[in-house]
């Protein structure tokens, strides 16, 4: 479903992703990693069409973003970094206005709108500004305008961030539900969280993969004297050793 | 066309979410009334028009459409809602128009308020009053001129402040360019025919003939022409910070 090759993203001097190339197909749930900084968001934005390459093609579901963005946006359900959404509006009115645009209208509009509120739980909320929300609710708003299209590829930049541990679990048990029949692109700073529901995991470090294969793998690049968050040990060592280099 | 609908709808809605609307159209109102009683002497004048009421536009517009326009695009940046708009299936221009229809209309509704004005002129005497309608055409599309204008410096910044200021001083520029005083200075410096080509890029000369009614196809190309050109430089701000 998403096909990336030899992306790159310059900011002036600075290189936030450098030549990185990788495939998701459906049925997979990829959990993107690294460390503050590393390039992931920025990867994640280039995909959704947010900002544009310095070098590169992406590809989803066989349009070429630059080529094809609206075939390309209308095919990704979006969850941005920190999930923004107009403040003013209720959690209903946002929602709708998100279904509209994804050109659903009448009758339809408010079966999307239902069944995605119905998802994530924001029946209490519906008819409060978005302003007023809690970061969990926001969160929620944030995944539900993702969802109502019912897309083929999710991008999910930090889905669970600020949820309390209930959601927490709600969010990963959707995410894994859902995973099956969609392409997932998730980014996050929990790697309990890739053992939960990711099916593959890509570490990127100053702009380049260190890693990319199963969570089991990943792990089992840990030496066997340790015995508890191995994912952990890992992450580090990719992420931290080769600060010289 | 239905991206643009919904797109616009959410837009108008948002002027009406916050007293700010309200709080910007009685300003209007107020200022407005102001200028056209006490500076434009409309009673004195002895006369049934609303040529005291036109001649202040601009002055009103100046400081007012940029407080209209500064949100725009800087309070999405700002919000990050842009990230969210951007990335739905849509393109530049239905976003770009969208927003900028609602403000125009919203505007709109600010100037059809003063209708009191028009009453006013029709209790008290006999005027010409397709001399009015023009008028207010001609103010309407100034104000898209200007919230042109504000809409493209509202993309270059996340910060309302500088986008407000900074399309005060833009607008500022383009009046002045027209106003009296200042194409006599200029004049004394510039050959006959840029001097004309100079005033001409003013908003001030064009709109003035609108405003006693005579409605010529210059005037009305100068005005469609700036809000184009705006408007397309608005897009080309908005598609540069996507690659820079």
């Amino acid at each position: 479903m998403i096909e990336i090759r030899g992306l790159s993203k310059h900011f002036g001097p600075l290189v936030a992703v450098r030549d990185v190339s990788f495939s998701v197909r459906r049925g997979e749930v990829l959990g993107f990693l690294g460390p503050n900084g590393a390039g992931k968001s920025t990867t994640m934005k280039m995909i959704t069409g947010f900002q544009a390459p310095t070098a590169g093609r992406i590809r989803v579901g066989g349009h070429d973003v630059a080529e094809e963005p609206v075939a390309v946006k209308s095919r990704i359900g979006y969850l941005p970094e920190g999930a923004p959404a107009y403040p003013d509006m209720s959690c209903r009115g946002f929602l709708r206005f998100v279904a509209e645009i994804r050109g659903f209208h009448g009758r339809e509009r408010e079966r999307r709108v239902a069944e995605a509120v119905a998802k994530v739980h924001l029946e209490g909320v519906l008819h409060q500004p978005i302003e007023t929300l809690s970061k969990g609710y926001k969160r929620r708003v944030g995944l539900a305008q993702a969802l109502l299209h019912d897309p083929d590829v999710l991008i999910m930049d930090e889905p669970t961030d600020g949820l309390d541990p209930n959601q927490k679990h709600e969010v990963r048990s959707l995410i894994k539900s859902m995973g099956k029949d969609k392409a997932i692109v998730l980014s996050t700073h929990i790697l309990e969280e890739v053992e939960a529901v990711c099916t593959r995991a890509i570490i990127i470090n100053r702009g380049s993969i260190v890693f990319d294969g199963t969570p089991e793998a990943m792990a089992a690049r840990a030496p066997k004297e340790i015995e508890r968050n191995r994912l952990d040990w890992v992450f580090r060592s990719l992420t931290t050793s080769d600060v010289e280099a | 066309m239905r991206h643009f609908t919904s797109i616009l709808k959410r837009e108008l809605a948002g002027y009406f979410a916050t007293p700010l609307a309200y709080v910007f159209i009685i300003f209007f109102l107020l200022l407005a009334g102001l200028f056209t009683f006490q500076l434009g002497g409309f009673y004195e004048r002895g006369q049934a028009d609303m040529a005291p009421f036109f001649a202040w536009h601009p002055w009103l517009y100046l400081f007012l459409i940029p407080a209209v326009s500064m949100r725009l695009w800087a309070e999405e940046r700002k919000t990050g809602t842009i990230e969210l708009l951007v990335t739905l299936p849509i393109t530049l221009p239905q976003a770009v128009l969208g927003k900028f229809v609602a403000a125009w209309i919203f505007t709109g509704i600010a100037l059809a308020l003063t209708f009191p004005g028009w009453l006013t002129v029709n209790y008290l005497g006999d005027p010409d009053n397709g001399a009015i309608l023009a008028g207010y055409c001609g103010s309407f599309l100034m104000a898209g001129g200007f919230l042109a204008i504000g809409a493209s410096v509202s993309a270059l910044t996340k910060n309302q402040v500088i986008a407000f200021i900074v399309s005060v001083v833009a607008c500022f520029f383009l009046l002045l360019l027209g106003f009296p005083p200042v194409v006599e200075i200029y004049s004394g410096y510039l050959p006959g025919f840029l001097v004309e080509l100079v005033a001409s890029f003013s908003f001030q000369s064009h709109f003035e003939a609108i405003s006693q009614g005579v409605i010529e196809l210059q005037d009305l190309l100068y005005f469609v022409t700036l809000i184009a050109l705006f408007l397309f430089a608005n897009g080309l701000i908005l598609d540069h910070k996507k690659a820079a």
